[in-house]
């Protein structure tokens, strides 16, 4: 098994990013870094299928010298995943900030406790 | 300076920094003062409650945590072997792209042939969702209120004299590698994204370095929509036209061409183009939402 993780280590980094985001995900209450966090985790996913696409020995699949056997070029489907990947998690980190500049206009702190407990007396006070 | 940055981030740590304190709009509530609500006999009984969450609440994420990163290693010590050719991962579906891509497609980068030609409906999705994530920021920053950063400070920034004149060099060379980048897109590594972030970029630190004044006569808020929506729609359309054409085994105008000329590889350098124009302004657009809330 450890000889297999050795093997493995690059997805072992993605598991270690991944799990590294996580924990910042659920332990601060900082919104600024949980955007922060989410983005480590993205990050981590693309490392892991980067890897899954990747033969030793071969290329990176852009046809060289009219050759078109596969046992040249390495997977060329992890690589627009990817692509298609960080194009989300820029969007995604894009609204998450905007409602984060939101938040912060409305209750002054970036705290998601102290902004939830502002938010509750606020309903309280409407009923 | 350390002593300063020390401070600063021990203030973001505590989400105290008061970084859009000029742009907070007076109709709004302002948060109100600790002692208004811990004296009420009520909010202290769940603030107690509260208190006792919080005191289990890291210990549970942190078993959490341990659980997740257990299960992790353990499928990724069950992969199969690193770099093999025979793992599942290189089916069938690959080995078409890679042996016929460049006969079909025409592109001689085979990612380029993936995601612009035989799942161009990704790639279609996927420019849609930068596009909505740009109206949705621009629906929730898009106030009628005072740029948030001071001017003054704008200003001592844009006469600073080793920002300008590295300027002038990088961004002409910028935005033509940016261009190249796009219009490589089928023949080597680059496409839309890649060189649309870049000229992105050149546009930001055009925009750094010179102010917003004299780019906004040539990219405002209505050119902006106006680019932005022809590049989407010239994208749908002729998209929608080779899969009607493919489906029902026409033949569309478009050719494959020669493998290798720039001007080859059907619909691929125009749609290209078209997605490198929409992150290029999605780019710009998002930095000048977030540095002074309009385009």
């Amino acid at each position: 098994m450890l000889q297999n993780l050795w093997d493995h280590r690059i997805a072992c980094a993605a598991v270690v990013l991944f799990a590294i985001g996580f924990a910042t995900l659920l332990l601060h209450r900082n919104l600024m870094k949980k955007i922060i966090a989410l983005n480590i985790m993205d990050t981590a996913t693309y490392l892991f299928l980067t890897s899954l696409g990747y033969i030793s020995n071969r290329t990176a699949s852009i046809i060289t010298d009219g050759v078109t056997e596969m046992e040249r070029y390495v997977n060329p489907l992890p690589a627009g995943l990817v692509l298609t990947g960080i194009v989300v998690s820029v969007s995604v980190t894009a609204v998450l900030l905007g409602l984060t500049i939101r938040l912060y206009q409305r209750y002054h702190t970036l705290n998601l406790d102290e902004i939830y407990m502002m938010a509750q007396q606020e309903q309280e006070e409407d009923t | 300076m350390k002593h300063n940055l020390r401070r600063w981030l021990a203030q973001w740590d505590a989400g105290e920094l008061d970084f859009t304190a000029k742009t907070a709009s007076p109709e709004l509530p302002q948060p109100r003062a600790e002692t208004e609500w811990s004296k009420e006999p009520v909010r202290r009984l769940e603030r107690r409650q509260a208190a006792a969450f919080n005191r289990i609440y890291p210990v549970l994420a942190a078993i959490l945590c341990t659980v997740m990163i257990g299960f992790l290693f353990f499928t990724v010590s069950e992969l199969p072997a690193f770099g093999s050719s025979d793992s599942p991962a290189h089916n069938e579906v690959t080995k078409r792209y890679v042996e016929q891509g460049m006969a079909e497609t025409g592109a001689v980068n085979t990612v380029s042939g993936v995601i612009l030609d035989y799942r161009a409906f990704d790639t279609l999705g996927e420019s849609h969702v930068l596009f909505t994530a740009t109206t949705a920021v621009l629906i929730l920053l898009l106030t009628a209120q005072e740029e948030a950063e001071p001017k003054q400070q704008r200003e001592i920034m844009q006469r600073d004299p080793i920002l300008r004149q590295t300027a002038k060099i990088v961004v002409p060379l910028a935005m033509l590698f940016g261009i190249y980048v796009i219009f490589n897109g089928h023949l080597g590594p680059g496409g839309g994204f890649a060189g649309g972030s870049v000229i992105g970029g050149a546009l930001i630190l055009y925009v750094v370095s010179f102010g917003f004044e004299r780019l906004e006569k040539l990219l405002n808020l209505k050119t902006f929509r106006i680019i932005v929506l022809c590049a989407l729609c010239f994208y749908s359309l002729s998209k929608c036209y080779s899969f009607f054409c493919g489906a029902n085994g026409l033949e569309t105008i478009f050719s494959a061409g020669t493998p290798g000329r720039i001007f080859s590889a059907g619909l691929i350098l125009p749609l290209n183009i078209a997605v490198g124009i929409v992150v290029a302004c999605t780019m710009y657009g998002f930095y000048s939402l977030f540095r002074r809330g309009r385009i």
